[in-house]
């Protein structure tokens, strides 16, 4: 799964298209998620990633073909960096033929190859140590998303200390955007994150970064002693969510939002390459806008019939 | 005319309001949020350090929630999904329950642990359960569902007269219906506590229907149809209390009783009060009771495969009419 295309870097900037590609793929997915929400078309609830698709789009590179990646509630970005495989995860979405797992799972309940998500907060790190103590010694990992507010989950520090204890080669990722759903962190966290996996005797790396390319170089070698020692590592994104948590939920105070805004990669990246930018912008919003279209005139998925 | 989320919201006001005692706790229960359905809005802006937004920790809230009621106290704890209170049954069934009697002696605890639950939603599978079946049969639990009949704050005053730890059940659909208001068809009136819906001078029904809070809409859908299209008078018997199963009135002369349960099949609430009944009923049934139930299976997210697994409409209108062919 290392990058996918020869990277032809922009000479301003240190993105590479793949990568500029996968961020903006996801970037118009999950806009067009939202719309499709206010048309009424979808049902349910769904997460949007954001602001924070350079995480998985950093991480994914540094993932191989035999890693296992578990995700959350808030997944597309995760599962979209690792699989660019849109229908698939729209078809999901929408209960559409040709869905990733028939209709049943919907946004948050996917399992696809050697990549599964759960709804149920926390519930996934214990199952992440497990399937990395297959695979250690294989020189695979079992890589695991979540979010700040997740470590409110008794859940994720009895795994912490068995896949210290056992030597599991488990990459914890944290995207710390600083809320969860309503609440931030200052109101639900007591201590750090970094202390709280000292306690443990796990490595820890704050990211604060959102450059692709840097983050990517800082974290290679620890992941690297990941597979090879193995033992587990927590990797901190210091992150923002932009959007709702879910959907028209946002109680932060309008300077709160700006500021976020503020610190978003999309326009950073569109002012040091405007005419490059704009190319990949565009192209990967006509494939959304593609994808849209032709899910949504698929009949009904069948239980039973994931592809 | 008031929604049963506007209700319900009011009632905890007025709790909060006239007991000082009463502490709530619960994920984004806080204002502005108020909760992931808005049911504690205002709330955290009124009564100050007395209503807490917690970590994700469903399984130490639960306990705390025990703690405060332990200490004198007490605790309204929301989970903010239902299938979420599997996290905390240690804390229920195995502390906040046993609790009240496996120290020799009477221990109050005045808990009360508030569950969204059902689907029709398009949530997918972990966030559209019905988990009360989960919890029937825990020494020292009771059982009690929202529904659009009984005054939700005489509900809790009898919750926290128990002086044991009780679950309540809170259908996500309910919330955006009215309270005391039906079908135009039906009259309801209370008898104890069980709300009685029936058709008025109709006399005998074909069917007794039993059912909980959250299918009540779907249940008398299902009765117009069959009154309207099918000529069969039914019944509906709605206990606020779940577990223990409380007296349902009026079932004596009734030819035939179907019970109607959202939960999945298999170790149901509907067999429970199946249960309690045949002794009872007995010399007179004509035929097993009929129990509706969802299917044995995950509710799926996308909502035409959600549609066939949860008891809907015309599967209770189904079932009937065949138990009666
Ligand atoms: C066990 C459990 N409790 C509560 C929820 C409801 N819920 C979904 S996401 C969320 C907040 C998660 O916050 P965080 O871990 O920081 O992730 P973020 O949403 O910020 O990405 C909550 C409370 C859940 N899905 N699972
Ligand atoms: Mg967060």
């Amino acid at each position: 799964m290392i990058a996918t295309a020869a990277p032809s870097r922009s000479p301003r900037h240190a993105l590479n298209d793949g990568d500029l590609r996968s961020l903006l793929l996801i970037r118009h997915f999950e806009r067009a998620l939202l719309r499709l929400f206010e048309q009424g078309v979808l049902s349910g609830t769904t997460h949007t990633c954001l602001g924070q698709e350079y995480i998985p789009v950093a991480v994914s590179a540094l993932l191989r073909d035999d890693d296992f990646v578990f995700s959350n509630h808030r997944g597309h970005g995760h599962f979209l960096a690792r699989h660019p495989d849109p229908h698939g995860l729209l078809a999901e979405i929408m209960g559409r033929e040709g869905a990733l797992c028939g209709g049943v799972g919907g946004s948050q309940h996917i399992y696809h190859r050697r990549f599964l998500s759960t709804g149920v907060q926390g519930e996934s790190l214990p199952v992440a140590t497990g399937v990395g103590l297959k695979l250690a010694g294989t020189g695979a990992l079992a890589c695991a998303y979540i979010g700040d507010g997740t470590w409110g989950e008794g859940a994720v520090y009895e795994a912490l200390n068995m896949a210290s204890l056992w030597r599991v080669p488990l990459l914890v990722v944290v995207e710390h955007n600083g809320i969860a759903q309503s609440t931030p962190t200052s109101a639900q966290m007591a201590g750090t994150i970094a202390a709280r996996a000292a306690a443990f005797g796990v490595r820890h790396h704050h990211v604060t970064s959102t450059d692709v390319g840097e983050i990517r170089q800082a974290l290679a070698p620890l992941v690297d002693a990941v597979r090879a020692e193995p033992s587990p590592l927590v990797v901190e994104f210091a992150t923002h969510r932009l959007g709702p948590h879910s959907k028209g939920d946002d109680t932060r105070p309008p300077e709160e939002i700006r500021r976020v805004r503020e610190s978003d990669w999309y326009d950073r990246h569109a002012e040091l390459d405007p005419e490059w930018f704009a190319r990949i912008d565009r192209e990967q919003r006509e494939l959304v806008e593609r994808v849209v279209a032709e899910v949504s005139a698929r009949p009904h998925s069948r239980s039973g019939g994931a592809a | 005319m008031t929604r049963v989320s506007e209700h319900l919201n009011q009632a905890l006001h007025d709790l909060m309001e006239s007991d000082p005692s009463v502490h709530l706790l619960g994920e984004d229960v806080g204002d502005p949020y108020g909760g992931a359905f808005k049911i504690t809005r205002g709330l955290s802006g009124r009564f100050g350090s007395r209503v807490r937004s917690t970590p994700l920790s469903e399984g130490a809230i639960a306990g705390v929630g025990a703690g405060l009621a332990l200490a004198g106290d007490k605790a309204i704890v929301e989970i903010m999904f239902a299938d979420f209170v599997a996290l905390a049954f240690d804390q229920i069934t195995n502390f906040a329950a046993k609790s009240t009697s496996m120290y020799g002696r009477p221990v109050p605890v005045p808990l009360v642990v508030r569950c969204p639950t059902g689907g029709n939603r398009g949530y997918g599978p972990t966030h559209s359960q019905n988990p009360q079946k989960h919890f029937i049969g825990v020494p020292g639990l009771s059982l009690f569902e929202m529904t659009p009949f009984h005054d939700v704050g005489e509900l809790f005053a009898r919750m926290f007269g128990l002086g044991r730890p009780c679950l309540f059940f809170e259908d996500k659909v309910l919330y955006t219906r009215q309270m005391f208001r039906i079908d135009d068809l039906f009259r309801f009136e209370l008898v104890d506590d069980v709300a009685r819906v029936y058709l008025d001078g109709a006399g005998r029904p074909d069917c007794t229907l039993v059912t909980h809070g959250g299918l009540v809409h779907r249940t008398l859908d299902a009765m117009r149809a069959l009154l309207l299209e099918d000529d069969l008078v039914c019944e509906l018997l709605v206990p606020a209390q779940l577990y223990p199963v409380p007296p349902l009135p009026g079932l004596e002369d009734a030819p035939h009783v179907c019970v109607v349960d959202d939960g999945t099949e298999g170790g149901t609430w509907a067999a429970e009060v199946a249960t309690a009944l045949y002794p009872r009923l007995w010399d007179r049934l004509r035929r097993p009771i009929t129990l509706i139930n969802s299917a044995d299976g995950v509710i799926p997210a996308a909502p035409h495969l959600e549609r066939e697994v949860l008891v809907q409409a015309d599967s209770i209108r189904a079932a009937v009419r065949e138990a009666l062919s």
